[in-house]
């Protein structure tokens, strides 16, 4: 099950004007509008300060569905493409 | 006595205080996760003395990975909590803080890395802050130790203000409300440090510096044990010890069953101090001529690499790969530990989330990765017939370490959760702690590794002469000769490598191998049986059931890459 998340990061649709962090542009931020994952997921990213309403930017993105990684509140966290692809931003 | 705790976050410097408040040397390294489980320290406090422990780091009391969740159990048995914030990033670490107040511990709170606050752009008000939270806030500097005299100063004055229990969605408002009014961030431009640090988790631009790193990681290792073993320890032990050693030998009547035990077998009527095999000989040879100036130019490197804060940058690059084996990229840092000794690098993996993961790593680096004792060995021996072959050597296990991290990610059961790491900002390594961290290693080596390498040289004696080696030799030798193609009495070699790696290729010397057959002789070493010492802390940290079965997977595993390499070379 969680495998098969995994491996289809892009299963999540975020609605109008929203991206997921996995397709935001690089050196681009937004506001986090939801994370869309179970409890365990949502307490590990709200432990790095990704809680909704937070401005984020986005650094870099690993080829290959590699990991993202994200500026917020001046610290850089690194973040699994499949994890990433589940946290909603609208951009801006 | 009264326990004080160090708690915090990954990475906010708990170790550093800890070791500013007791004098006892904790390690200390740039990334998240360098203390996995405790230390124990004493401090006075008000003509008393308190003990004081150093936890390992975690975000909140909802434990994630087995580190956080010792952090948790530590929690039970405190008296007061030392919270160790990270005042460039307040917010988040206020979690971690309205936790503590909500179980009604006395907390103090120590405000560290201060003095980032002012270069970063970070203003906060100290006095707004102890208000909103009801508990002394103390601003420190660990690394230079500014505040830690305030900070011992009011450890008496922590207090429980008796925050009710509340949601994470309430936490968070909280936590909301408080930043605004105590914090103001200044906008500033970017630095050439930023720069960098983007540039290192880019795909393209952070896979050459990975490269450049990691190529100029190895060059400096190699020069310095090279210049350390060419210019002092090979002078001093044959200008000054051997003719101390050759006089007591000719006391000793040149044989017999003690010489033999103290000197060694004398080659061609002089001293030889890896065939020799004697406690004066080898025994002092191995430890201190060999691995010593390997170990410690590994560890000053890994520490320059550990306190820079590359480490991370490292295991983002690396997290599609380790991916396909069953892991994530943060299991760089438990395998690049293995390189070092196996030891602290299983105990490492209890950063990473799951068991499976934890499994696997553990098993990789018990089979695939060679300790600095070891790979100091085949430099000295396998070197001597040429880089090629150590290059065979590292290439197999190497390829050794992809394929079967590729099957286990296949059999394993269970799932591997993902990427999430802080990444912390690069520093220039603080040259004292790094040093003392290198100085901590390798006294650990020493006190550690000799009287087990002098244990081991004199159980290779005693079972000589008692001839049980003999007994094993013509046992084993179907698989030893006809699988692996090398010489019966090499067996004696692999059963010695369960007490020391370094002594067992050693054997290997005086059995005139050709160079395929010591390729083959390093590589099966490395690969069977783990050194006591790594099958004990694999015991207990996997399990009893999971032990055995890297066991067997190590079994097979080096057996069908010996076979392999035999019929290749």
């Amino acid at each position: 099950m969680y495998r098969f998340m995994h491996r289809s990061g892009g299963r999540f649709k975020p609605g109008d004007n929203q991206l997921t962090l996995a397709q935001l542009k690089n050196g681009q931020s937004g506001t986090v509008v939801e994370i869309q994952g179970g409890r365990r997921m949502v307490d590990r990213l709200n432990a790095l300060g990704i809680i909704p309403g937070k401005k984020i930017t986005k650094t870099s993105a690993m080829l290959m569905r590699g990991p993202v990684t994200v500026e917020v509140d001046r610290a850089e966290v690194a973040i699994g493409f499949g994890m990433a692809s589940r946290v909603v931003v609208k951009p801006g | 006595m009264t326990k004080i705790l160090l708690m915090g976050n990954p990475n906010v410097g708990k170790s550093a205080i800890f070791s500013r408040l007791t004098g006892v040397k904790a390690i200390v390294s740039n990334y998240p996760g360098t203390t996995i489980s405790y230390t124990r320290g004493y401090m006075k406090l008000g003509g008393e003395t308190a003990e004081v422990i150093d936890a390992p780091g975690t975000y909140t009391l909802e434990p994630t990975s087995e580190a956080e969740e010792i952090a948790l159990r530590l929690l039970d048995s405190g008296d007061i909590v030392i919270n160790v914030v990270n005042a460039i990033n307040l917010e988040r670490n206020l979690y971690l803080t309205l936790q503590l107040l909500e179980r009604g511990i006395p907390v103090v709170v120590a405000l560290n890395l201060w003095d980032d606050t002012k270069h970063r752009g970070v203003d906060i008000d100290l006095d707004k802050l102890r208000e909103l939270l009801g508990v002394p806030v103390i601003p420190t500097v660990a690394i230079t130790g500014q505040g830690i005299k305030e900070l011992a100063e009011n450890i008496p004055r922590a207090t429980s203000p008796h925050q009710p229990p509340a949601t994470r969605d309430e936490r968070w408002a909280n936590i909301g409300q408080i930043i605004e009014q105590v914090q103001r961030i200044h906008h500033r431009h970017h630095t050439w440090r930023e720069r960098l640090e983007d540039a290192s988790v880019s795909p393209f631009s952070g896979g050459i510096i990975a490269l450049a790193i990691l190529a100029a990681s190895f060059f400096v290792i190699r020069f310095i044990g090279e210049g350390l073993i060419n210019y002092v320890l090979d002078p001093l032990f044959n200008t000054l010890w051997a003719p101390v050693v050759l006089k007591l030998s000719q006391l000793m009547g040149g044989s017999g069953l003690l010489h033999d035990i103290i000197i060694g077998k004398l080659i061609g009527g002089e001293i030889d101090f890896v065939q020799s095999f004697g406690l004066l000989t080898s025994g002092l040879y191995v430890p201190l001529g060999v691995v010593l100036p390997y170990i410690v130019s590994f560890y000053l490197v890994l520490g320059i690499l550990e306190d820079t804060g590359y480490l991370p940058r490292l295991a983002v690059l690396m997290d599609t790969i380790l991916h396909r084996l069953g892991l994530h990229g943060y299991a760089i840092i438990p395998n690049l530990l293995g390189l070092g000794c196996n030891v602290p690098a299983i105990l490492s993996t209890r950063i990473l989330e799951s068991k499976r993961e934890r499994f696997i790593a553990a098993t990789l680096i018990s089979i695939a990765v060679p300790c600095a004792a070891l790979q100091a060995m085949i430099f000295g021996l396998v070197g001597a017939r040429g880089l090629g072959y150590v290059a065979i050597v590292y290439g197999t296990l190497f390829i050794v370490w992809i394929i079967l991290g590729l099957i286990l990610n296949r059999t394993v059961k269970g799932f591997s959760p993902e990427l999430l790491i802080e990444i912390p900002p690069y520093r220039l390594p603080p040259w004292r702690m790094v040093l003392q961290k290198l100085w901590f290693r390798t006294y650990g080596f020493l006190a550690e590794a000799i009287p087990i390498i002098l244990g081991a040289i004199l159980v290779v004696n005693v079972l000589y002469i008692l001839g049980v080696f003999d007994a094993i030799a013509n046992f084993t030798a179907p698989v030893v000769t006809g699988l692996l193609g090398l010489p019966k009495e090499a067996v004696t070699a692999l059963v010695i490598g369960f007490l020391r790696k370094d002594v067992a290729l050693g054997m290997l010397a005086p059995l005139a191998l050709t160079s395929g057959q010591l390729v083959v002789g390093s590589v099966v070493l490395a690969m069977l049986f783990p050194c006591i010492a790594t099958f004990v802390v694999m015991f207990r940290e996997l399990g009893v059931v999971n032990m055995l079965k890297a066991v067997g997977v190590m079994i097979v595993a080096a057996l069908v890459t010996g076979g392999i390499l035999n019929l290749i070379l």
